[in-house]
């Protein structure tokens, strides 16, 4: 019986020659990831459990991403304590305040790799799955026994195949993409599962455009969402691989629960309306909506590649003056390479405030907080109530593009028209 | 007696416990703010032993490992829901905190119902209404974790020498 990627990886990381979906195999960790929000929970779970030493600090990686810098003295604390704990555990890939979002900065930095098993302490480490490897978010206690032993059980998922075909037509965005879906299967359509993004549309789609592509494959309840690498792929990782890896393919014989196809060719802008992220339809639907704050950032939609496209829409314009439009590259890497290509400045010009790489408005608990009765146009990945501020506040999931076009017009508005 | 609290489908762990209190460690600080956003008065009037009862992707969102911490520090002895999300049912778990499938059980309670969870038995009892619904049952392994607590006490307890 033919295997998925999924199971190829799993089967690997549990060396056994073949797993299948229900089974629960203990897995090795080639790399396990936490932030400034679940770090100093792992922290003192060490410290209850008795672990001194951490199983491979080449392993581990850490990075400050959420609250950076501190905006509280609490979260200062929290920065100490995780500060000295890299430092005490001889971490060597810990990235303090500086470097940005940590699922921008782990592909970045090469630690996103074909073949690879991955967990972060964070949901959306499923982003890294755009590379071929199985990436998956756990929780804090999960994460102790990952530090103290280097290996975690997991239940073997079914996998899903989502085929895309054709190309975006110009401005819709692989978030257009990725919202249609979540629409479709619902926000636990594919929980449990492993969901592949496989097809010749998925070619035409670039490196950033597939990992938010797989950062929201949780939002369907997705444990990893796949693709398959092929030359973007390598291309990407040239000068960047920690280390050596090997691509594996899912077997022509290997079995799916659910097989999906979805054609792009019409695709129009998609937007997910209060609550909940599969409350999804085409921009028209919402469109004229009036918007207080437009957020183009995250890290589904910060990368370079999102703020080009939204730069272009923006270029020699005015934002609305009834909104705030706060653009936060994911990471120090894009924020330098936006600079240096007068992206930034062209929002800067426009009137939005550009902000240094972090979290920022996603999670609610930095910059870019919601009043009650606030509306809020965002490029991130979760809408729910409460999620940026006021639980009376309204966050509509949009592309870059989208996000850009409505705070110009400081309504909902289709990017086809400007 | 314990009560239940009856919620709806995709309450998500924004919900349970917001973004801006993540920056607290202490589990008190999290329970006083927990459901906030589902139910503002959740917080104050729950009481020791009281059953979430919900519909579909209970904890969907975040892997925040203070949703299951705060719910179980203000009191709430077990989550009753048609399915749960992946990363909150195990967090739940590692903390102690039983989560229970069930798939009709959301309509057999409104908030304010006595509820009695038998664990073993695979039972939900409502004692306001006499009904009574099977919930799925538990693997052996999890029983165990849930048993000693949650997986930290377990592995203290079982490996020992966990810490090298
Ligand atoms: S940008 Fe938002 S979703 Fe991404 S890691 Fe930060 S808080 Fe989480």
């Amino acid at each position: 019986m033919g295997m998925t990627i999924a199971e190829k990886i799993l089967a690997r990381a549990s060396g056994r020659k073949q797993v299948s979906p229900g089974e629960i195999v203990e897995g090795s960790i080639d790399v396990a990831m936490t932030h400034d929000i679940e770090g100093p929970m792992v922290v003192e779970g060490l410290r209850e459990l008795g672990t001194k030493k951490v199983w491979d600090p080449s392993k581990i990686v850490v990075v400050f991403d959420h609250q950076v810098p501190a905006n509280s003295i609490d979260a200062a604390l929290n920065h100490v304590m995780l500060r000295e704990f890299a430092i005490e555990q001889k971490i060597p890939d810990f990235y303090d305040v500086f470097e940005g979002i940590c699922h921008a900065v782990l592909p970045e930095k090469g630690f996103a790799l074909p073949g690879r098993l991955i967990v972060g302490t964070d949901s959306h480490t499923t982003t890294y799955g755009a590379f071929g490897c199985f990436a998956t978010g756990i929780g804090s206690t999960d994460m102790v026994a990952v530090f103290t032993r280097g290996e975690l059980w997991f239940r073997v998922p079914e996998s899903v195949r989502m085929t895309i075909e054709g190309r975006l037509p110009k401005r819709v965005m692989s978030k257009d993409l990725i919202l249609k879906i979540i629409g479709e299967v619902g926000a636990d359509g594919e929980t449990y599962r492993s969901v592949e993004f496989v097809g010749a549309g998925m070619r035409n789609i670039n490196m950033a455009g597939r990992m938010t592509m797989c950062n929201m494959g949780v939002e369907m309840g997705a444990k990893a969402a796949i693709v398959p690498p092929d030359g973007l792929t390598t291309r990407y990782l040239r000068g960047r691989a920690r280390g050596s890896y090997k691509p594996v393919y899912t077997d022509r014989d290997a079995a799916y629960v659910e097989e999906r196809s979805f054609d792009v060719k019409k695709l129009e802008p998609q937007v997910a309306r209060p609550y909940s992220v599969d409350n999804v339809g085409p921009v028209s639907e919402v469109e004229g909506i009036e918007i207080d704050q437009a957020f183009l950032g995250s890290c589904t939609n910060g990368r370079f590649e999102d703020l080009v496209e939204a730069a272009k829409i923006v270029n020699g314009r005015k934002i609305s003056k009834r909104v705030r439009m706060l653009v936060v590259p994911a990471s120090r890497e894009v924020y330098l390479k936006a600079l240096e290509r007068g992206i930034l400045a062209i929002f800067a010009r426009a009137g939005a405030l550009v902000e240094a790489p972090s979290c920022a408005a996603c999670m609610g608990g930095h910059v870019g907080i919601l009043a009650p009765g606030e509306v809020c146009i965002s490029a991130s990945n979760r809408n729910f109530r409460g999620r940026m501020g006021s639980p009376k506040g309204k966050i509509y999931l949009a592309s870059p593009t989208t996000v850009a076009a409505s705070a110009l017009k400081g309504k909902i508005t289709d990017p086809r028209d400007l | 007696m314990t009560c239940a609290w009856v919620f709806g489908d995709n309450v998500d762990t924004d919900q349970i416990i917001a973004g801006r209190y993540l920056v607290k460690l202490d589990p008190h600080e999290l329970a006083k703010h927990v459901m906030e956003a589902a139910d503002p008065k959740f917080a104050s009037k729950v009481r020791k032993g009281d059953v979430i009862i919900a519909g579909r992707n209970f904890g969907c969102g975040s892997s925040r490992e203070r949703a299951p911490l705060a719910l179980k520090t203000a009191g709430i002895s077990a989550i009753v829901a048609k399915s749960f999300a992946r990363i909150f049912y195990r967090n739940a778990i590692n903390r102690g905190l039983p989560v229970l499938t069930c798939a009709g059980v959301r309509r057999g309670f409104k908030t304010g119902d006595k509820v009695r969870v038998d664990m073993l038995g695979g039972k939900v009892h409502n004692l306001s209404t006499g009904g009574t619904f099977k919930v799925e049952p538990l693997p052996d392994f999890i029983l165990t974790i849930l048993r000693a607590g949650g997986l930290l006490p377990y592995l203290k307890r079982s490996v020992g020498k966990a810490g090298r």
